[in-house]
């Protein structure tokens, strides 16, 4: 039986007892974003002047971009190292990253004492500031994945343009619009798609740079110049990892086959950029001696020692086996692994290691700030859902020979 | 044929190259102004002859228009019992440290911003909102701020407030050395009402040596430190103390500039923009050598 894969948009019911309870979480999630707009940002966090920074940019800004990776790896692995052969998980990741940074740059302006002024960027530069490259970088490359994503739309709609109403005299115009855009970006496509893999490099790399400035401040198991460095691998480490996650989670809920042989591909692609951030990581703290912190037991030298069981080591050796990456549950654990290791690393890094002098209150996230955290991933997530329903995205086999040997009719 | 859609590609390439790096690296240095003025004024903290009245409290919040309890309430010392910090309703505060022995006083450390030499603040903020004036005040632009309290997250003595609980224009806050009245000649409101002259007000370079005079001329009373000398790469405020600062919960930091190892990293990464556009150049050739070994493989 001959059939290949291409994608299609889904035809399934959208709400289910699942879709409801992650609309709930987004509608408590906006409630307390209109709070926050109302009232300022003491009226839902339990951020002080000792701790500016929160959950918000913790998970939702630099875990968020960190999980977003799988869109800028698998473009390098399908465009530029063009592997035709991944192409089934490429279109998937590109809408995970277009979702995840539109909403990494939402959580940011939500995050902002004046979040009317999140355009003062552009036009004012500071060069010596970390934040403003991550800043700049992470604007240009949210316009370059909405360029990547727009062939996606005029495959939609090319042909199929049907305006309501006295609209439909723009049917044709529309069309032809649609038709010359998807030429033009079929052109220039590639400048994007490397401009965007570049980007990613930068910023990926930043993030960590940004807490570099808070020295001593910053708990030494984490501290370290080469934390750009770390950054950029745990991201590159994540990317495959998110894309195969994502992939099994979505053929399990519109109850698709999983695309097995591929992601056991990316998989055996994902142990050898673990190991690689590993050894940086240990390396990293052998040679500042930091590991004399592991032998005090308190919540920093703990979540340290999960962060690199755990998140590393532990899929590190589920990924090295033959046998686990062929099987979805090995894929499935091991992949979730090494997302709640980039996660917990992330959180580490902006929360947990962040040790203010002069605390009076320790930390810990309101519920409103985790109710927002909450309802953005609902949002993401539920968006993601409508999305794949709407435009090709996932892939489904299209048998092309109708004429079956075995007629079920009736059996 | 292939040369041609070589070249094409190249070209293209090299446009997209130079667009993302349209913002120059002159104009990037020259964002935030970081002249060290010789004559920059600071002020010499003298804990050892400050009593804790806490005139300076009150006058600081007269002289930046925030509201205050009448004087006479400042003659209340119960506010000692709970270390205090500046934040965004004073920009400055005193404590008390108790004494060691029956026959001493106890020490009281008057903290505000330190105006440093190379301020955190001042590289981290994304849009450049401080800046550290030729007079050495470092202070902040609210047409500028977008509230995103990296300054908060970078500043090594944890000094700038931000206003959490107003929801249009919230400010940050700290000690803006009172910039409005020295431009005038005028002292800043804290020097001029103290009692006790436990504040010097001069410039840095003669406050050093002042200083370093008085911890030879009085060993006994002063410890062999001026806090902010070298501290971070140095600070305009600096501190005399007869116990080690720790004691008196000032951060135990280094002579390296705070900022100087994220400026590192930041200028390797973009220096003239030669990596990022490297990366570019080589993911251009990979992806080209990429596609035609495809094609030639299909023709084959
Ligand atoms: S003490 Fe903090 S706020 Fe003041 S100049 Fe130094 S870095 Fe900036
Ligand atoms: S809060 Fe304002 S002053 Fe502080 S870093 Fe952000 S933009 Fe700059
Ligand atoms: S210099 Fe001015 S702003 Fe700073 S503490 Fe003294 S009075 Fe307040």
């Amino acid at each position: 039986m001959e059939n290949f894969m291409k994608p299609a948009p889904i035809s399934k019911k959208f709400f289910t007892p699942g879709v409801i309870i992650l609309t709930g979480f987004a509608v408590i999630g906006l409630i307390i974003v209109l709070i926050r707009l109302l009232f300022g940002l003491g009226a839902v966090t339990n951020l002080s002047n000792q701790y500016p920074w929160g959950i918000w940019i913790g998970i939702d800004v630099a875990a968020g971009v960190a999980l977003a990776a799988g869109g800028f790896t698998t473009a390098a692995l399908g465009h530029i190292m063009h592997k035709e052969e991944y192409h089934v998980v490429v279109r998937p990741a590109l809408l995970t990253a277009m979702l995840g940074y539109t909403f990494v740059a939402l959580s940011v302006a939500l995050d902002l004492g004046r979040y009317y002024y999140i355009w003062h960027p552009l036009i004012m530069w500071n060069g010596n500031s970390v934040l403003f490259e991550v800043g700049m970088c992470v604007m240009i490359y949210l316009f370059v994945l909405y360029i990547e994503f727009l062939p996606i739309v005029t495959e939609r709609f090319i042909g199929r343009v049907n305006l309501p109403g006295f609209l439909k005299v723009f049917n044709n115009p529309v069309d032809k619009f649609l038709r010359l855009l998807d030429r033009t970006l079929n052109k220039v496509m590639f400048i994007f798609i490397i401009a965007g893999v570049v980007l990613s490099c930068l910023h990926q790399s930043s993030l960590g740079t940004l807490m570099v400035i808070a020295g001593p401040k910053m708990h030494p198991l984490w501290q370290t110049p080469i934390l750009p460095l770390l950054f950029l691998l745990s991201a590159i480490s994540v990317g495959f990892p998110m894309v195969i996650f994502e992939s099994l989670i979505t053929s399990k809920s519109f109850g698709l086959k999983p695309e097995l042989k591929v992601l056991s591909n990316l998989g055996s692609m994902v142990a050898p950029m673990l190991g690689i951030y590993l050894s940086f990581k240990i390396g990293d703290m052998v040679i500042r001696k930091t590991f004399v912190y592991l032998n005090e037991i308190n919540i920093e030298s703990i979540l340290f020692a999960i962060e690199v069981v755990v998140g590393i080591i532990i899929p590190l050796r589920i990924f090295l086996s033959p046998k686990l990456i062929k099987s979805p549950v090995g894929l499935f654990i091991g992949s979730a692994l090494v997302i709640f290791g980039v996660l917990l690393n992330r959180v580490n890094n902006f929360i947990v290691a962040y040790n203010p002098p002069y605390k009076f209150t320790p930390y810990f996230p309101s519920i409103g700030e985790i109710g927002v955290t909450l309802g953005f991933i609902a949002l993401e997530v539920l968006l993601f859902r409508a999305f794949v329903m709407i435009f090709p995205i996932v892939s489904v086999p299209q048998y092309i020979t109708p004429q079956t040997k075995f007629s079920v009719r009736g059996a | 044929m292939v040369n041609e859609s070589r070249r094409k590609f190249l070209k293209l390439t090299a446009l997209i190259g130079a667009s993302i790096t349209g913002l120059s690296p002159r104009k990037l240095k020259a964002a935030p102004k970081n002249i060290l003025d010789k004559n920059r004024m600071g002020v010499l903290v003298d804990t050892t002859a400050c009593i804790g009245c806490r005139k300076c409290e009150w006058a600081c919040k007269v002289a930046h228009n925030l509201p205050t309890l009448p004087l006479e309430s400042y003659d209340d010392r119960s506010v000692f019992r709970n270390m205090r910090r500046p934040d965004d309703k004073a920009l400055t505060v005193v404590n008390e440290y108790p004494a060691k022995r029956q026959e001493e006083f106890p020490i009281n450390v008057k903290i505000q911003c330190m105006h440093c030499d190379h301020p955190a603040c001042v590289s981290a903020c994304i849009v450049g909102a401080f800046s550290k004036e030729e007079i050495g005040a470092v202070v902040w632009d609210t047409k500028k701020c977008i509230g995103c309290r990296y300054c908060m997250v970078a500043c090594p003595f944890q000094i700038p407030a931000f206003e959490f609980n107003k929801a249009i224009q919230p400010e940050i806050r700290k000690c803006d050395f009172c910039f409005q009245r020295t431009k005038e000649g005028k002292l800043p409101a804290c020097v001029e009402i103290c009692p006790m002259e436990a504040l010097t007000y001069g410039k840095r370079e003669e406050l050093v040596k002042i200083a370093h005079e008085k911890i030879k001329l009085y060993p006994e009373r002063y410890i062999n430190h001026v806090y902010g000398e070298y501290e971070v790469g140095g600070t305009s405020w600096m501190y005399l103390a007869n116990r080690d600062f720790v004691e008196l919960q000032f951060p135990k930091l280094g002579k390296n500039p705070a900022p100087g190892v994220t400026e590192a990293i930041q200028h390797g990464i973009f220096a003239y923009f030669v990596p990022p556009v490297a990366l570019y150049a080589l993911l251009g050739v990979v992806m080209w050598i990429n596609k035609n070994r495809k094609k030639t493989v299909e023709a084959e």
